[in-house]
């Protein structure tokens, strides 16, 4: 299984995250193959929820790239102020010849036009970057000033995630959290809500009753319309799962999913991830400290120490590995 | 106080509550996404009571009441519709280059923008208008209105009263059932939990200022019918006291914005009304320092302490 030609989901090739003067992250290839269940281990401080965070676009990698589904995620380059100049260099160009046209005595009907043609650029662009959001990001990326790898644009590209501390919208209902799951998914916009269109109506409903489904997925009932913060730790924990699996990915990232769970609990999750994998085809990369989730269901394991690669293969070879051992049991324990 | 007093001056503070609420909306609405007091909200609103000036005086030619009830209402649309779109986008051009950014930089910087944004605001519409104060073309007849029993009530009192519970309770709608209403409370709870489950938080914010912004417009619009005239520094009065009805209501929640506006109403109506009119602003804050000791999250606010 460790070695087969399976398409990676996702690749990392010389991956490295740097803060200061830490690397957090240093050197890291590795694949996720399509369809597995990939664990991420290493002791505490290794770098993997780092790793976690650049992959699901909330970091810039300082060096090193990321393939998702074939496709090379470029990091964003820090020019964005390069983007409110070019906003302005428009109207400014037409409001100069406005002005030189004004001081060449030309009538004043030219004079107006240009100042018009000027509001008019401006307007424009704002109301194209609001509109057409994806035709302004191109637009930007071809000029040079940014490039569109920011977290939301991981989730649409087919990225879902939980996180180590839990973090649900603590003031919105269970169902409320899946529906933001769902954003990316659906089309209303906010005229539609303003003038309450068939289709804000329609699409509305249908994703309440789709959010519903994915909570008894998780196996949460009768709490649709509690607030999160008011749902025991292991219901939020299922929550997180609802909502990160709403938003329809092709990869799911799970932060210690089973944190301060019990053993009954735990394997109800475990039984969770084997559905998800076989049902709902998702490949899933988890980060875990309970060593009966990484080997009872990893078809593949990763080890980090130090921010760096240490091992990785079948969850057997993995734990039969030296370098393994010495890094959670320290030097001299062999 | 007789009755007729009485229903008088709760006409008056229900009015004047109105126009606070509309504006504090905005306030709070900024405040719970971006943590940021938007100290040119209340120029902005300024804005809009000029853009609504020019569009009726200027465009239109209107100087007073009109009597035709079609043509009227007509007016009162376009002008609502106007005066909105327009500062809604001189909202989001504000957030765009005044604040999105410094968004990264410590809390202060965005706050002296903001004050910087205020006087740009101000020496824009003194150099354009100038610093007189201009009259309004009042649509509805101020004058006009009916009894209930011996309290006079005004139409134009009713149509503020209506205009602002109307937004305020679209506005509600909007927040809770939709999905940019979800993506704005999620953004404003936690912006990066919110960014990677798919939330562009830079279109969420800028929607946010749109719809704040455009609530000052309305605001503006409601400035010019009820009271007949505009000059360039309401703006900060009338913030100033918005600005305290967001915060006494709980800064970040827009129930609380609301009844804050209100509330402030009533104090200043009935502060006059028992002889103080002088002292109302005193009492106002002095209210609002009571209230504030004893919540210091406001009347609706939430403790923020788990907040990461």
């Amino acid at each position: 299984m460790s070695d087969s030609p399976v398409t990676p989901v996702l690749r990392t090739v010389g991956l490295t995250k740097q803060f200061g003067g830490l690397i957090a992250v240093r050197d890291v290839d590795f694949e996720v193959p399509e369809g597995s269940i990939s664990s991420l281990i290493g002791p505490n401080g290794a770098g993997k929820t780092t790793l976690f965070n650049v992959i699901a676009g909330l970091f810039d990698p300082t060096s090193g790239y990321i393939e998702f589904m074939g496709r090379r995620v470029v990091a964003r380059p820090e020019r964005s102020w390069l983007e409110p100049v070019l906003w302005m260099t428009g109207p400014a160009v037409l409001g100069a010849s406005a002005y030189g046209a004004a001081v060449a005595g030309l009538s004043a009907l030219v004079v107006e036009f240009l100042l018009f043609a000027a509001l008019i650029v401006l307007i424009g662009v704002l109301i194209l970057a609001s509109v057409r959001p994806t035709w302004y990001v191109d637009g930007l990326v071809r000029l040079g000033v940014f490039k569109s790898a920011r977290p939301n644009d991981m989730v649409a590209a087919g990225i879902g995630r939980t996180f180590q501390n839990i973090r649900l919208f603590a003031n919105m209902t269970a169902t409320e959290n899946v529906l933001v799951g769902m954003h990316d998914q659906l089309r209303q916009n906010p005229l539609d809500a303003v003038l309450q269109t068939r289709r804000q109506k329609r699409e509305e409903s249908e994703a309440r009753r789709e959010a519903a489904r994915w909570l008894r997925y998780v196996s949460l009932r009768g709490h649709d319309d509690d607030l999160a913060r008011n749902l025991p730790y292991g219901d939020q924990r299922r929550l997180e799962i609802a909502r990160a699996l709403a938003s329809k990915p092709k990869l799911l990232l799970l932060d210690e999913p089973t944190a301060g769970m019990n053993p009954s609990e735990t394997e109800a999750m475990m039984q969770l991830f084997a559905r998800i994998k076989s049902e709902l085809g998702l490949t899933i990369l988890l980060i875990e400290h309970d060593m009966r989730v990484v080997m009872g269901i990893s078809d593949r394991v990763t080890v980090l120490d130090h921010g760096e690669k240490i091992a990785e293969g079948a969850p057997a070879e993995v734990r039969a590995d030296t370098r393994v051992i010495e890094a959670y049991l320290g030097k001299g324990a062999i | 106080m007789d009755v007729g007093t009485l229903t008088q001056q709760l006409v008056n503070a229900l009015t004047l509550g109105a126009i606070y609420a509309l504006i504090a909306l905005g306030y709070t609405m900024v405040y719970g996404i971006i943590e940021l007091i938007n100290f040119a909200h209340g120029d902005v609103f300024m804005v809009g009571s000029f853009v609504s000036l020019w569009l009726l005086a200027d465009f239109f030619g209107l100087r007073g009441p009109i009597n035709n009830p079609a043509e009227l209402v007509g007016v009162l649309v376009v002008a609502f519709v106007f005066s909105m779109v327009v500062m809604g986008l001189v909202g989001v051009v504000i957030e765009r280059f005044a604040y999105r950014p410094l968004r990264n930089a410590p809390r202060l910087a965005p706050l002296i923008t903001a004050i910087g944004v205020s006087f740009i605001l101000q020496n824009i519409i003194q150099i354009w208008r100038g610093p007189a104060q201009l009259n309004s073309p009042q649509l509805i007849n101020v004058q006009a209105g009916f009894r209930v029993g011996s309290a006079e009530v005004h139409w134009i009192s009713v149509f503020v009263i209506a205009i602002a519970v109307g937004l305020i309770i679209g506005l509600h709608l909007f927040i809770s059932r939709t999905r940019m209403g979800r993506a704005m409370r999620s953004t404003a709870l936690d912006r990066e939990a919110a960014q990677l489950m798919g939330v562009d938080i830079n279109t969420t914010i800028a929607v946010t200022f749109f719809i704040g912004s455009a609530l000052a417009g309305a605001a503006g619009v409601v400035q010019g019918l009820y009271y007949g005239y505009t000059f360039f520094t309401i703006g900060f009065q009338g913030g100033l006291k918005a600005f305290t009805a967001a915060v006494l209501g709980g800064i970040g929640n827009t129930t609380g914005a609301a009844l804050g506006g209100f509330t402030i109403g009533f104090i200043e109506v009935f502060a006059s009304q028992a002889g103080y009119a002088n002292w109302s602003e005193a009492i106002v804050f002095s209210i609002l320092i009571l209230v504030l000791v004893f919540r210091p999250t406001g009347l609706l606010g939430q403790p923020t302490a788990e907040r990461g």
